[in-house]
């Protein structure tokens, strides 16, 4: 080994081989720290995964850089190491995501039947038997969700889009009123969604008077947190289609808003689609708006007009904060709502990726 | 199908900078024209103020007449939507639209325009528009793939074809062949010279050669220097403008003695 590292004595001219350590070395080098540490703490009787895979990491950069900087020099063996910190990162980042997608399917998977989807839940108060009977079901959270969240995409995106097209493709960068709309733009992504809320539910107050829960109030709400992210996800997917195709259209002799609906629309269709999928997936979830522009309730309501609506973040934290008699039972409801919430998302993303792909530009 | 175009004291600015001072010139009917001189000495400003392409930069006007076989092109009601249909564009890099297949990128002024066009007319359009671009016997096979999935000298006769299927009277190209290699600008240039049957061909050009072999007259712009407006220094017979041109700074150009 030093008969490499150390340059020859006899050819003093620049040498192109170094010491190389072998490619397996890496992956078996931390299964073999794993192996060691976990028999280590094993025997010590402090086993215990979280400093596991602490010390696993630790030993395993101490050890990678000690032996690469022996056997091939400086260079590779800072590259091993920054190599390991990154592995690290990543495995940071992702572990508390995998955690909480593994907490939120186990619990919900126990109270997650198809009842639960189709049938609504609540509980019957029997006045001759004084007995409270609960049935579990989520059905009128689904409901909720859909008709809150799809009204407000309803009213969001066009509103959005069409803002952006009035940005990218109208108002000249000197234009003032561009600038306080993209002022507010930015102002507004900011909003806090209990702010949000809070507006939509004084604004019905004012309009319907005392007890304004509505369904429809919350759409608002949404569109409050949801118009922004529409505006500014479609102007960049704008911006990205080049002028060439812009000009190319406009010299066949095609007017100027057909132009931005057939060609500049339709080239960034794609990414635009994605943008107002994901700004839906991100309302979706969004709990304190709707728990105080729509209230809760354990009724099924399909009027977005009138009457409390329920959906499923607001049915997941009620069932846990709110518990029933049952407090179990409760907290299986919440789990259950947890999961369906999450699936609902993983939906809404899978048809964006479809529709993202369908309307993408293809090369061959 | 072609028409004479003639210049009358243009000047064009962006905004207050004036780009292309004063200029005055005549192209007759079926010929071809080319425009060299140094970058950024406005002929492709000038030339994009022929099918009014020039105002879509924001701040861009213009000041002159063009007369289209003797219809101002800036005189007050014209439509410039309606100008860019007789004076169709080929750009300088090939920009066919990537949502399009080849088929819909050749009918693609036709049906941005909404115009109703029978199924047997359109497949007629879309030969006629690539046999006349000399693309037909390269893509008849995947009319129905993707425009971009092209080569780029491909693309470029591509955008020629879209531009000739609205049947314009003036076909102007700005630098059609800076992106190309030798052979696809061999076919492009093959192409220009049948194109002048039918049309009226303004190229821009910074290759001398082109601009000897396929054009009829030839135009050398020049620039004083940075921040001066360009100026049209000398327009005559390409035979003229290169082996025996008036103007001092036409020879240098043109022999390679710039500056």
């Amino acid at each position: 080994m030093t008969a490499v590292t150390s340059a020859p004595a006899t050819a003093p001219s620049i040498s192109l081989t170094s010491g190389q350590l072998p490619r397996w070395i890496e992956p078996a080098l931390a299964i073999g720290t794993a192996v060691v540490v976990a028999a280590v703490l094993l025997v010590i009787q402090l086993f215990n995964p979280a400093v596991w895979l602490i010390l696993t990491a630790v030993f395993y950069l101490i050890a990678i850089s000690v032996g690469s900087g022996i056997v091939e020099g400086r260079r590779k063996a800072v590259d091993r190491v920054v190599r390991g910190l990154v592995v690290c990162a990543f495995v940071l980042a992702v572990a508390p995501l995998i955690s909480t997608l593994w907490t939120v399917v186990a619990q919900g998977l126990k109270v997650l039947t198809w009842d639960f989807v189709t049938k609504p839940g609540g509980s019957v108060f029997d006045p001759n038997t004084l007995a409270v009977t609960n049935t579990p079901g989520a059905l009128q959270a689904v409901v909720g969700t859909l008709i809150i969240t799809g009204i407000a995409a309803l009213i969001s995106v066009p509103i959005g889009i069409l803002a952006a097209v009035y940005l990218t493709e109208y108002a000249l960068p000197s234009n003032p009123l561009r600038r306080v709309i993209t002022f507010l733009v930015d102002v507004m992504t900011g909003i806090p969604s209990i702010v949000a809320g809070l507006f939509a539910f004084s604004l019905f107050a004012l309009i319907v008077g005392p007890k304004a829960f509505s369904g429809f109030s919350a759409s608002i709400a949404l569109c409050v947190l949801m118009i922004p992210i529409v505006i500014r996800s479609t102007e960049e997917m704008i911006r990205l289609v080049p002028n060439e195709l812009r000009e190319a259209s406009l010299a066949l002799g095609v007017p100027r808003a057909t132009t931005i609906i057939k060609v500049v629309l339709r080239t960034a269709a794609s990414g635009i689609v994605t943008g107002v999928v994901l700004a839906v997936a991100r309302v979706v979830g969004e709990t304190a708006p709707i728990f105080i522009a729509a209230s809760f309730t354990d009724n099924f309501n399909a009027d977005p007009f009138s009457g409390p609506m329920q959906t499923l973040p607001v049915m997941a934290y009620t069932a846990y904060s709110f518990p029933g008699k049952d407090i179990e039972a409760s907290q299986a409801q919440a789990w259950g709502a947890a999961l369906l919430l999450v699936i609902v998302v993983v939906i809404f993303n899978l048809i964006a990726r479809i529709v993202a792909k369908a309307f993408a530009p293809k090369s061959r | 199908m072609s028409k004479s175009i003639e210049v009358n004291d243009l000047n064009v600015f962006y905004s207050d900078f004036l780009a292309v001072e004063d200029v005055s010139m005549n192209i007759e009917p079926r010929t071809v024209t080319a425009f060299i001189g140094p970058s950024g000495c406005g002929k492709s400003t000038f030339l994009r103020t022929l099918n009014r392409m020039h105002e879509v930069i924001p701040g861009a006007t213009v000041k002159g007449s063009v007369y289209i076989d003797g219809e101002n092109l800036y005189a007050p009601g014209v439509d410039p939507v309606l100008v860019r249909r007789q004076v169709g564009m080929v750009f300088q890099r090939p920009n066919p639209f990537p949502t399009m297949s080849i088929k819909e990128n050749v009918l693609a002024g036709v049906r941005l325009n909404n115009k109703r066009i029978s199924a047997s007319d359109a497949n007629d359009l879309v030969e006629k528009s690539l046999r006349g671009a000399n693309l037909w016997n390269e893509v008849k096979d995947r009319l129905d793939k993707p425009g971009a999935g092209l080569s780029g000298g491909q693309q470029q006769r591509l955008c020629i074809a879209r531009t000739i299927a609205v049947s314009p009277q003036v076909v102007l190209m700005d630098e059609p062949c800076s992106a190309l290699d030798p052979i696809s600008t061999f076919a492009i240039e093959e192409l220009i010279t049948e194109l002048k049957n039918e049309f009226t061909i303004v190229i821009v050009t910074h290759n001398m050669q082109q601009a000897s072999r396929v054009s009829d007259k030839t135009a050398f712009f020049n620039i004083a220097g940075t921040g001066k407006p360009g100026k049209l220094i000398e327009y005559a017979d390409t035979a003229t403008i290169f082996t025996s041109p008036k103007e001092q700074a036409t020879e240098d150009y043109v022999s390679g003695r710039f500056g």
